[in-house]
């Protein structure tokens, strides 16, 4: 068992280790320092203690032979047949980590009435797809999905499992990674590979206040979830070069617990707080009629329309579009605030956006020392500008 | 008339998610370490409570964690919660996702049956929203995640719907199995003052590692833990802001580019 233990003899009781805890885990009882069950074993005492009284017994467990388990596979999520594009995403990456080591790249495809849709993934740099294809997995069903997953891991023997931050990847693929007893790390944002096949893989905690570099060095797979739209799609090959192999579906793994009664498409759009993307408009704008420019933007790049209160105040948007204290606080992928001043109230809604990105005129205004991306502009200049660049750039590749 | 019997699974997390690095020691900065109920938490309460009303169940509350997570137990005499349960043990110190699911289970494995498990769909330290299907799948139940509404509930099954993003699935589950529902499933309930004074007193029971059935003690702690933290870091900051102060049609380019290297175009 790995424990910290203080060795009596040299501790001096100089109390730097109950100072340096961050989980107030270690304290002085009578004339002994204890440690309890608070201790995130992060080891920060040890480091720290002057007498170097602290020492951790290790015992780690057996280690695996990495050399068995070679090739990364990525699990290809779909509705119905449809890929989720964060497939290609994940094969993209899949391909980059795998070419620093020499791997192959796998896909992973269940499903029924799929073969077309096989035949499409191998446009992508993939070296093999696994398809299994049976009435019974048309639809997401986590035991099911979860028995032909660990079928397929006990074949083929990757050392990465790449799986979709989705809602079904995220059910899924910790159910898989406890039956190998090995880790998973959630929501990846950065993946490297070093040369002992070792994933590095770095993630947000505390809602992003803080990232982590998290190893899985004992145990394999090495199991990772990553979020759409974070890392860039693989590019489409000239020719293919790999191939599908169908798999047996033996009927004792398709038997489900779970009875799917039914599948609702959504027909609404998110609401401003589930959007990935935010074009947030402040006094900046106008006139009402102006709104129509942000919209456009918004709706160019995925996204939606939100306000400040004052704009919501005067009527010009519907309330349940306020970004603030006093309307929603919403966290997407990206948001461009135009002509917002960024008062207290209304950032404390949405500094936990992943990038910021402000334009506004007055260079002092406080919404630039919050922003990633500072622009000192007028809207009225930039965003037709912007308008223009994205939709010729459309119309070009349209061509 | 059935009775469920009902386990939910809370924690205990720093009352707030604003904490920071010291940037010349590295450490973890969490001055007075407020500690609070993981938000979620309440929502898979209030369902169970829901739940408890309807079928006149009982709901037990686990937590695992220091001794002081205790109050998060005592926190759940007070919303309703019938009996409560803290697993603790140094020996379970440094826990990941794959270690906190294994010590649950065991310490769920000491219950006695029960039909339904509910969780929060998340923590708001980790984050990750692994450890209620890793719990599901060491404790051989199924699982369903993202529930948003619980359609119907009879004495052999129980049907919810999932929220998938873009579609939900409505599904049937046995007993028993485990929920991990969504944010606003339910409204939660204040805590009432009269429960408070009815409930004070009342015992939180405390497994630690020597009740335990499996005492292998590679699968606790530490070295039950797969995945190694090897260092946390600040986010990319306001140091790293950019600023960008030239005429509009550069700067339309430079956002263009930025929009576009990140996927969204």
């Amino acid at each position: 068992m790995a424990v910290l233990v203080i060795n009596n003899n040299r501790c001096n009781l100089c109390g730097q280790c109950i100072m340096v805890c961050p989980f107030k885990a270690i304290s002085r009882q009578n004339d002994k320092i204890e440690i309890d069950a608070g201790c995130k074993m992060c080891k920060i005492c040890l480091k720290n203690c002057p007498e170097k009284a602290i020492g951790l017994i290790d015992e780690r467990r057996t280690t695996v032979n990495k050399e068995e388990w070679r090739g990364i596979l990525v699990f290809v999520e779909h509705l119905a047949g449809n890929i989720h594009p964060v497939t290609i995403e994940l094969i993209g990456k899949a391909r980059e980590l795998a070419d620093a080591v020499r791997h192959p790249v796998y896909c992973l495809f269940m499903g029924h009435g799929i073969s077309q849709q096989a035949q499409k993934l191998l446009r992508y740099p993939v070296d093999r797809v696994f398809v299994y294809e049976d009435q019974e997995l048309a639809y997401f069903r986590v035991d099911t999905y979860a028995n032909i997953f660990e079928d397929c891991l006990r074949k083929v023997k990757p050392s990465i499992v790449l799986v979709g931050a989705t809602s079904v990847g995220r059910s899924l693929a910790p159910r898989v990674a406890a039956r190998f007893r090995t880790g998973l790390t959630a929501d990846c944002t950065t993946l490297e590979i070093r040369a002992n096949t070792d994933l590095v893989q770095i993630r947000p905690a505390f809602g992003g206040n803080i990232m982590a570099q998290i190893i899985t060095p004992d145990a394999r797979p090495q199991f990772a979830t990553v979020r759409y739209k974070v890392m860039t799609p693989a590019q489409q090959l000239t020719i293919p070069r790999g191939s599908i192999e169908n798999c047996s579906v033996s009927p004792d793994k398709l038997k489900s617990e779970l009875i799917l009664r039914q599948v609702v498409m959504k027909e609404e759009l998110p609401g401003i707080s589930e959007a990935e993307v935010l074009v947030a408009a402040g006094r900046g704008v106008r006139e009402q009629k102006d709104l129509a420019l942000l919209e456009e933007l918004a709706t160019l790049l995925g996204g939606q329309l939100a306000a400040t209160r004052p704009l919501v105040e005067m009527g010009w948007v519907h309330y349940t579009r306020q970004i603030g204290l006093s309307g929603r606080t919403v966290k997407p992928k990206l948001i461009i605030t135009c002509g917002v001043s960024g008062a207290v109230q209304f950032s404390a809604g949405m500094n936990a956006s992943e990038c910021i990105v402000a334009i506004n005129q007055d260079r002092n205004a406080p919404i630039l020392a919050q922003a990633h991306y500072g622009v000192v502009g007028d809207l009225y200049e930039v965003i037709p500008l912007l308008l223009e660049k994205i939709k010729g750039v459309r119309e070009t590749n349209a061509l | 008339m059935f009775q469920l019997k009902i386990i939910v699974c809370i924690k205990q997390v720093p009352a707030t998610s604003s904490v920071e690095i010291d940037p010349t020691t590295g450490v973890l900065k969490r001055e007075g370490v407020e500690s609070k109920m993981n938000p979620y938490d309440l929502y898979a309460l209030e369902t169970a409570l829901r739940l408890k009303e309807k079928t006149e169940g009982s709901i037990t509350t686990v937590t695992m964690g220091p001794p002081q997570a205790q109050s998060v137990i005592e926190e759940s005499f007070i919303l309703g919660a019938d009996q409560g349960y803290l697993f603790s043990d140094r020996k379970f110190a440094g826990s990941d996702v794959l270690a906190t699911a294994y010590t649950l289970s065991q310490g769920i494995g000491l219950l006695g049956e029960f039909d339904l498990i509910v969780c929060g769909k998340q923590t708001t330290d980790g984050d990750t929203a692994q450890v209620g299907p890793e719990l599901a799948e060491f404790l051989g139940i199924p699982h369903v995640t993202w529930v948003r509404e619980i359609t119907e509930v009879t004495a052999d099954k129980i049907v919810v719907k999932q929220d998938l993003g873009n579609s939900y699935a409505i599904l049937e589950l046995p007993y028993p199995s485990l929920l991990t529902v969504e944010k606003d499933i339910f409204q939660p309930r204040l805590p009432s003052y009269r429960r408070k004074l009815l409930t004070a007193g009342q015992q939180v029971k405390v497994f630690t590692f020597s009740d335990f059935i499996d005492h292998n003690e590679q699968k606790y702690g530490l070295n039950g833990s797969a995945t190694q933290v090897e260092r946390i870091f600040p986010p990319l900051t306001k140091q790293d802001q950019t600023c960008w102060e030239e005429p509009a049609p550069v700067v339309a380019e430079k956002i263009y580019e930025l929009i576009k290297d990140r996927n969204f175009i």
